[in-house]
């Protein structure tokens, strides 16, 4: 049976087992490579969307709990890559191998969405569910309190 | 490899208004640049439109090291240009046109300094003799700066304007490199020429590769020294999405048109192994380690005096042992490879290091010539050696000829932590004899190591400064696969040397920082034997880090120390550590790098202190066990990542030298373990010899 998501604002009909993680929907299934398989146990982060604008762990989220909700991934964040994360992230240079990035900036972006001014241990805090192996984070804090300052002008 | 070549340079024109320049990445010897005699053997391109674009096709994998932004750096300096620009692509495996298109040991830019330089400034005096030659002055009454020649008369051309006759001229002979005072693009802070790709989520890695007709698959692979006996596919056969199940050389592949779909499918899987010999366990290695100590079959790695005689004469004798686990290298992608071999054509796609290795084995391995094997680069999302290990293609490859269909096999990380090429597991055994008057006067090193071929690093320091030495390696053959892992070998042989001296230091009664200068000044006057090392830059980053760090100058903080050779690099480090209710956290690491000139800050800044947090996290928490062939834990749950919450800050300093530039993937790994160790036992007394630390 057929399942309509919400991608990006845009619909989308799949019919595939409801029971498919959303991370692999949309890898698989709707083309949208961006959002990144790292460990499917929801333990590392690199999977991070947002669903109703909470940021979630897609691999281990079945598409059928998912309903009506609004799904945005990293291509849909600002495919300009104009939004003050993104441009805090490119600003100051934070990818090493970049692969768990789209989950970091996701995960940062909903962070700053319900608190745009945070402190540094918030950051701190905020952010310590996603693996970075290169060892990025001190330049993925940095670019969090980049972004929150972009937000205030 | 060609050990000469002087055909360094090749100027072909390819249509008027474009200028490409073919030139030698791997062979430029000394000053000598002819022109050379036919087309062919170049290692990459640079190319210059009318407008001014600037092309570079980076031959090196990228794999999270910075060399796609740091290389083109270096020829846009010489060139003389801005950096945005500068275009820089990503190029395939071309066997006829680059050398060296590996990524490893820390030794892309260390190889390709002086050909990038050369690349760029012979570029930019062919721009200016253009312009000379149009504006009828003297070559050296012009100038360049940003892409344009500026004239005697105040004349000024675009480099593009100019691509069309500079094609003409004859490439220089020589050429002069800017001085590095006059630098505006080396040293500063570049930032990533991916980086926008990146946040914005386009794919770019393997497991992102997608071509027409491809279907999934996964391999589920044996225990070490394993052999499938049976397997049992009938079920996993009829569940949904699964095309075939296959099975090669002890492994069974599922393959089907989803990855959900395979993970399910797998789960029906049945498989039934057996072993000739017994499968090896935690329990083995250890029998191992002990046999290997006792060993009188250990091969002498090195030799000065009668170690014998001078640790029976000491007056101080200090002994210990350290211990390493395997570990697995862990990448945020997994390993994973595309492949499709058809008839007289075979495409191989993804991530790895070493992208000509992989095409020579698939070529041996399907018996079909190299030249009939493309192989496509994708960015990597991580290697740290891993990627060096080419059995990924190989069976991608295999699979795909014998299911005659393009695949992506892609590994789940229980696949890619269990699966091998570790990080071998070492014990090391250590003896330091101390004399009258305080001085190290005898050092004794054995390495045992599981599939570890030399564990020791017999002519790096403290080696040549002391008079009786003994260093003796044992390698065990275990079933369990390895290879090299970031800074390999001495990402743990340099946390255990630098552990060891600490102790040293303390039972001579001397500052671990002065007895290792004094070690270098014993060195720089007489140094016993051969050594791979410079003292006077081992001794600048000591200095520099001890000013940098306050060392025994911080009351309530307490301070370890370490510096570490290797990779051509110097990286001295002081850890601070604080106390806070009664526990020890590392709050501070302060490091000096001598890497010679440093080409990208903002990259270079990226690799050191990456480099600390995966030292010290992987020197706190990584292990994998072994239980009859299988490794646990085989995920990020049990096998313990560092977070962002549990990283020091890091103060980062190069030392300012002008030196070509060495390896910076690695160096500042191997002294983190020690520094933090050293730290550690300075605020609670207790020494660490086995990692993980916790």
């Amino acid at each position: 049976m057929a399942i309509t998501l919400t991608i990006n604002r845009k619909k989308v009909s799949l019919d595939i087992d409801s029971n498919t993680p959303l991370l692999w929907a949309l890898r698989d299934h709707v083309g949208l490579l961006g959002t990144k398989y790292g460990c499917g146990i929801a333990q590392c982060g690199a999977c991070t969307v947002w669903v109703n604008g909470e940021p979630m762990r897609s691999c281990v989220l079945p598409i059928s709990a998912v309903g009506n909700a609004q799904i945005t991934t990293i291509e849909g964040l600002d495919p300009a890559g104009n939004h003050p994360v993104q441009a805090a992230w490119d600003e100051l240079d934070v990818a090493q191998c970049g692969y768990c990035q789209a989950g970091q900036i996701m995960t940062a972006a909903a962070l700053l969405k319900k608190n745009p001014h945070p402190s540094k241990q918030e950051i701190v805090d905020g952010m310590a569910g996603n693996i970075c192996r290169c060892g990025t984070y001190h330049r993925i804090q940095e670019a969090v309190q980049l972004a929150s300052k972009k937000i205030k002008k | 490899m060609k050990t000469t070549r002087r055909n360094f340079i090749q100027q072909t024109a390819l249509f008027t208004s474009v200028f490409t320049l073919g030139f030698d990445w791997f062979e430029s010897k000394g000053a000598s640049m002819a022109i050379a005699a036919e087309p062919g053997r170049f290692n990459a391109f640079l190319s210059i439109d009318a407008l001014g674009k600037i092309r570079l096709y980076s031959p090196n994998p990228e794999i999270g090291q910075g060399i796609k932004t740091a290389f083109p750096v270096v020829v846009a300096e010489e060139l003389d240009v801005e950096w945005k620009q500068v275009e820089v692509l990503q190029a395939n495996l071309d066997t006829q046109n680059f050398e060296r298109q590996l990524t490893g040991g820390s030794g892309a830019l260390k190889h390709s300094w002086d050909r990038l330089r050369k690349a760029g400034a012979t570029v930019r005096q062919m721009m200016v003799q253009a312009a000379a030659n149009q504006w009828k002055v003297d070559a050296s009454t012009c100038k360049t700066s940003k892409g344009f020649v500026l004239g005697p008369a105040g004349q000024k051309a675009s480099y593009g304007s100019l691509a069309a006759e500079a094609s003409k001229v004859p490439v220089p002979t020589t050429v002069t490199f800017k001085d590095r005072k006059d630098y505006k693009i080396i040293g500063t802070r570049v930032r990533g020429v991916d980086n926008r790709a990146i946040v914005t989520g386009k794919p770019v890695f393997g497991l992102d590769i997608r071509k027409p007709g491809m279907v999934f698959a996964q391999i589920v692979r044996p225990p070490f020294g394993a052999t499938l006996k049976s397997f049992s596919a009938d079920d996993v056969k009829k569940m949904p999405g699964i095309l075939d199940v296959v099975s090669f050389k002890n492994k069974v592949a599922i393959v089907g048109t989803s990855t959900y779909e395979i993970m399910q499918a797998r789960q029906q899987l049945t498989c039934s192994y057996g072993s000739d010999a017994p499968l090896e366990s935690n329990s083995t290695h250890q029998e191992w380690f002990d046999a290997g100590m006792k060993s009188d079959k250990a091969t002498v790695q090195r030799k000065d005096g009668d170690f014998a005689k001078a640790i029976a004469e000491s007056v101080k004798v200090i002994e210990a042992t350290y211990e390493c686990p395997f570990i697995s290298h862990s990448p945020m992608e997994p390993m994973n490879f595309f492949a499709d071999v058809k008839p007289g054509a075979v495409i191989l796609a993804g991530p790895t290091q070493v992208p000509q290795p992989a095409q020579k084995a698939v070529a041996a391995l399907l018996g079909v010539p190299e030249n009939t094997i493309q192989v496509e680069l994708s960015k990597m999302g991580g290697g740290f050696g891993r990627r060096l290990n080419n059995d990924f293609a190989l069976e991608a490859a295999e699979l795909s000829s014998i299911i005659k269909k393009p695949v992506l096999v892609m590994w789940t990380r229980e696949d890619d932590m269990g699966g091998g090429v570790y990080r071998p597991a070492v014990r090391y055994h250590f003896k330091a004899g101390i004399d009258a008057n305080g001085n190290i006067s005898a050092f004794y090193l054995r390495g045992v190591g599981l599939n570890a071929g030399n564990s020791t690093r017999q002519d790096n320091f403290p080696v040549g400064a002391i008079d009786h030495v003994l260093i003796e390696s044992v390698d065990q053959k275990s079933a369990v696969s390895t290879g090299p892992w970031r800074a390999p070998i001495t990402n743990f042989l340099g946390f255990a040397e630098q552990a060891f001296l600490d102790e040293v230091a303390e039972a001579a009664g001397k500052d671990p920082i002065k007895m290792r200068l004094d070690l270098l000044d014993r060195v720089k006057s007489k140094p016993v034997g051969k050594i791979t090392y410079e003292p006077e830059r081992f001794e600048e980053v000591i200095k520099q880090v001890a000013e940098k760090s306050k060392w025994n100058k911080k009351p309530g903080i307490f301070q370890g120390f370490s510096v570490y050779y290797s990779h051509l690099s110097y990286v001295a480090q002081v850890a601070d550590v604080v106390i806070t209710n009664g526990k020890s956290r590392v709050s501070h690491v302060t490091t000096v790098t001598d890497c010679g000139e440093v080409v990208n800050l903002s990259g270079a800044e990226n690799q050191v202190k990456g480099a600390i947090i995966d030292g010290m996290g992987h020197a706190m928490f990584a292990k994998l066990n072994l239980q009859a062939g299988v490794t646990s834990p085989t995920n990020f749950n049990a096998y313990r990542m560092i977070r962002g919450n549990e990283i020091p800050t890091i103060d980062v300093h190069f030392v300012d030298n002008g030196i070509a530039p060495t390896g910076l993937g690695e160096p500042a790994l191997p002294p983190t373990g020690g520094s933090i160790a050293n730290a550690i036992y300075a605020a609670s007394k207790k020494r660490f010899y086995k990692q993980p630390f916790y």
